[in-house]
């Protein structure tokens, strides 16, 4: 969208890319385990960053120590190129602003309707009048392709595949720059993934969205991301787009991107 | 970051029939409230037959923003004028023409215009269906019990007897010091209040009677039964219904095993044992409470008062008491498995149906101790 030239000038990255996100050194651990041990990454804005990793390499943790759910036991990440850490709280608070983040089990509200769902964050952070409020919440409902009687549903009515169309529709509530999507296509038949990858696309083209997604999707990654990151023994084993994924020679990236479910669908 | 919005701008012109609006500034969420009286104003003005937008000088345009757009353009002209749009940067445009796709798609279904008196009748109505559904539904679960429990007389095998020392733990074990300490103290206040009564009468060593009396027969039993409804079935109602809402009921159904005999039972029949037991306790606390209190404050010694307790009570009078505890434990049990089982989805319903259980088990256990008194009363008992 335009807000990348009405900003504050950003200091511009290698190649003139602004990064959204940028991570330096990170370590995550529980106990005297370290998880994420040393990791450098970089999301550049209007990107799709597809991060995979085997269960239990730390994507979640990743995800979770950016958003500022984990706490970090040495590095830096910079988010808009302010540290969190260091921020007083309405900088922080300015920052939240900025980003959706859609949980893997959606996370809504389970005693506020769909509708209300969506209204939460506008309610909190914006001034609308009750009729804006109301055709917000319905037209971002729209966006993401629900229709409009599941508006007044429960959480606790809809399917699997709404209730990730429900909560994304409340992580766009206030038009972030970047949303965070946790396996935004587990549980969902192959139809529904698919739709939902399209959905992603669309609204990165309306929105001007950047997407960081943590994924196990192989059809995601080949359709809906431009550009993959790989975790593994806590660092960035490799990242690039799909060709570099599969020209890797680690074993565990090539058991991943050339075995017998990935040879399907990329070739 | 918000210093750097500037503020949305809206300036009108009119030539030739042809009316120009120009947008200037940033159109976004944070400024809401200004740009809803930019659209007032524009509202409130005469509509025209042709109007053009222009976007040349529009900063940055959000969702909100472009639906304010939306609206602004929707009053500018006439219901048959023609709207154009100026300028604007690709995505700005792709994003309007998004808006304007989809708010076609986004109204509201409008709500059913209905009159108050009979939306009235229509809620009184399905109130006294539900309170009739209930007791279907009550009768229907007790029957369940009965069934499970004859089922288990014949396999006493199946009977979980780890479950049921777990839950006696923690129903009977550990609620004795809360449970002693409230007997104790109530025992005590009556005491006190007796004393200061019969004191005219000269007639102190009656308190006696009237705390043996008063304790074994309703104090004892009632007091255990509204601490165990609040501590025991409420968390039953919450362990059952947490377990409903995950889908662990439905699981232990489809692996061919009887809920009720695998969740309800055990818990029940701690809930039977654990409440007779602190009923006991609960008596002899308030005893031992009234005691202290006749002898601090009435100046009766123990070995009178205990004297005056023998001849004050018997066997009658103690079995009055216990036999009721079964009986309030089973309505509290039964209340609170109903409870948990009637949770859904959502973390409310979990809240709402932990408090109906509460509420309920101790409205049924007072009801239920007054049947007791009018039927001894008849037995003459």
């Amino acid at each position: 969208m335009s807000s990348a030239d009405t900003l504050e000038a950003p200091p511009p990255a290698a190649g003139g890319r602004e990064a959204i996100i940028r991570i330096r050194d990170l370590a995550v651990g529980f106990g005297d385990r370290l998880v994420i041990d040393g990791l450098d990454l970089d999301v550049w804005r209007g990107e799709i960053l597809g991060v995979v990793g085997a269960s239990g390499t730390g994507k979640s943790v990743l995800l979770r120590t950016i958003i500022g759910l984990l706490q970090r036991r040495r590095g830096t990440i910079e988010l808009f190129g302010t540290d969190l850490d260091k921020a007083n709280p309405e900088e922080s608070k300015a920052v939240e602003r900025r980003w959706g983040v859609l949980f893997q089990q959606g996370a809504l509200f389970s005693s506020l309707s769909v509708r209300e769902n969506v209204q939460v964050p506008l309610r909190e952070h914006a001034e609308l009048s009750p009729d804006l409020l109301e055709e917000v919440a319905m037209l971002k409902l729209a966006l993401v392709g629900l229709p409009p009687e599941s508006a007044s549903r429960m959480p606790s009515e809809l399917s699997g595949g709404m209730i990730k169309r429900a909560a994304l529709a409340r992580a766009l509530a206030l038009d972030p720059e970047i949303v965070f999507l946790d396996e935004p296509t587990s549980g969902l038949d192959p139809i529904s993934a698919q739709e939902f990858d399209q959905l992603i696309l669309t609204l990165r083209e309306t929105l001007g969205l950047t997407v960081f997604m943590v994924t196990h999707d192989l059809d995601s990654l080949a359709h809906a991301c431009t550009r993959i990151a790989a975790l593994g023994r806590g660092k960035l084993l490799a990242e690039g787009t799909l060709e570099v994924m599969k020209a890797a020679t680690d074993p565990w990236l090539k058991a991943y991107f050339q075995g017998p479910r990935a040879r399907g669908i990329f070739t | 970051m918000d210093a750097v919005i500037a503020e949305p701008e809206l300036t009108s012109g009119t030539a030739g029939g042809e009316r120009r609006l120009m947008l200037s500034g940033d159109w976004v969420v944070a400024h809401a409230e200004i740009m809803e009286v930019l659209a007032e104003d524009v509202r409130e003005s005469q509509p025209a037959p042709r109007v053009t937008v222009d976007l040349g000088q529009l900063g940055r345009l959000d969702t909100v923003g472009a639906l304010v757009l939306h609206r602004v353009c929707d009053f500018a002209a006439t219901p048959e004028g023609k709207v154009e749009i100026e300028g604007g940067r690709p995505e700005q445009r792709a994003l309007l023409s998004a808006i304007v796709r989809e708010t076609e798609a986004a109204k509201m279904p409008p709500a059913p215009r209905t009159f108050f008196l009979v939306d009235w009748l229509a809620l009184l109505g399905a109130g006294v269906a539900r309170a009739g559904f209930e007791i279907v539904r009550w009768f229907a679960f007790l029957g369940a019990i009965v069934a499970a429990a004859g089922n288990l007389m014949l396999h006493p095998g199946r009977f979980r007897a780890t479950s049921f020392v777990f839950h006696l733990e923690h129903v009977g074990f550990r609620a004795v010091p809360i449970i002693a300490l409230i007997s104790f103290l109530v025992g005590a206040i009556v005491a006190q209040q007796g004393i200061f009564q019969l004191r005219h009468f000269g007639a102190t060593i009656f308190v006696v009677d009237l705390v043996g009396i008063l304790t074994l027969r309703e104090l004892g039993v009632l007091l255990t039964s509204i601490m165990v409804a609040g501590r025991s079935g409420s968390a039953f109602t919450a362990e059952i219904g947490s377990m409903k809402m995950r889908e662990e009921i439905d699981a232990l159904n489809v692996m061919a095993l009887n809920p009720v005999e695998v969740l309800i039972l055990p818990r029940l029949l701690a809930l039977v044992v654990g409440l007779t037991m602190l009923s006991f306790i609960s008596e002899i606390a308030a005893l031992a409470g009234g005691g202290l209190v006749v002898w601090v404050y009435g100046g009766v010694t123990p070995e009178a008062s205990l004297s005056r307790l023998k001849e004050a009570i018997d066997l009658t009078s103690f079995t009055v008491g216990m036999v009721k505890a079964p009986f309030m434990a089973i309505v509290i049990g039964v209340i609170a498995a109903i409870e948990g089982l009637e949770v859904e989805g959502s973390a409310e319903s979990l809240g709402m149906r932990t408090t109906a259980s509460v509420v309920k088990s101790i409205f049924m256990v007072i009801v239920l101790d007054g049947i007791f008194a009018v039927m001894f009363a008849a037995l003459g008992l």
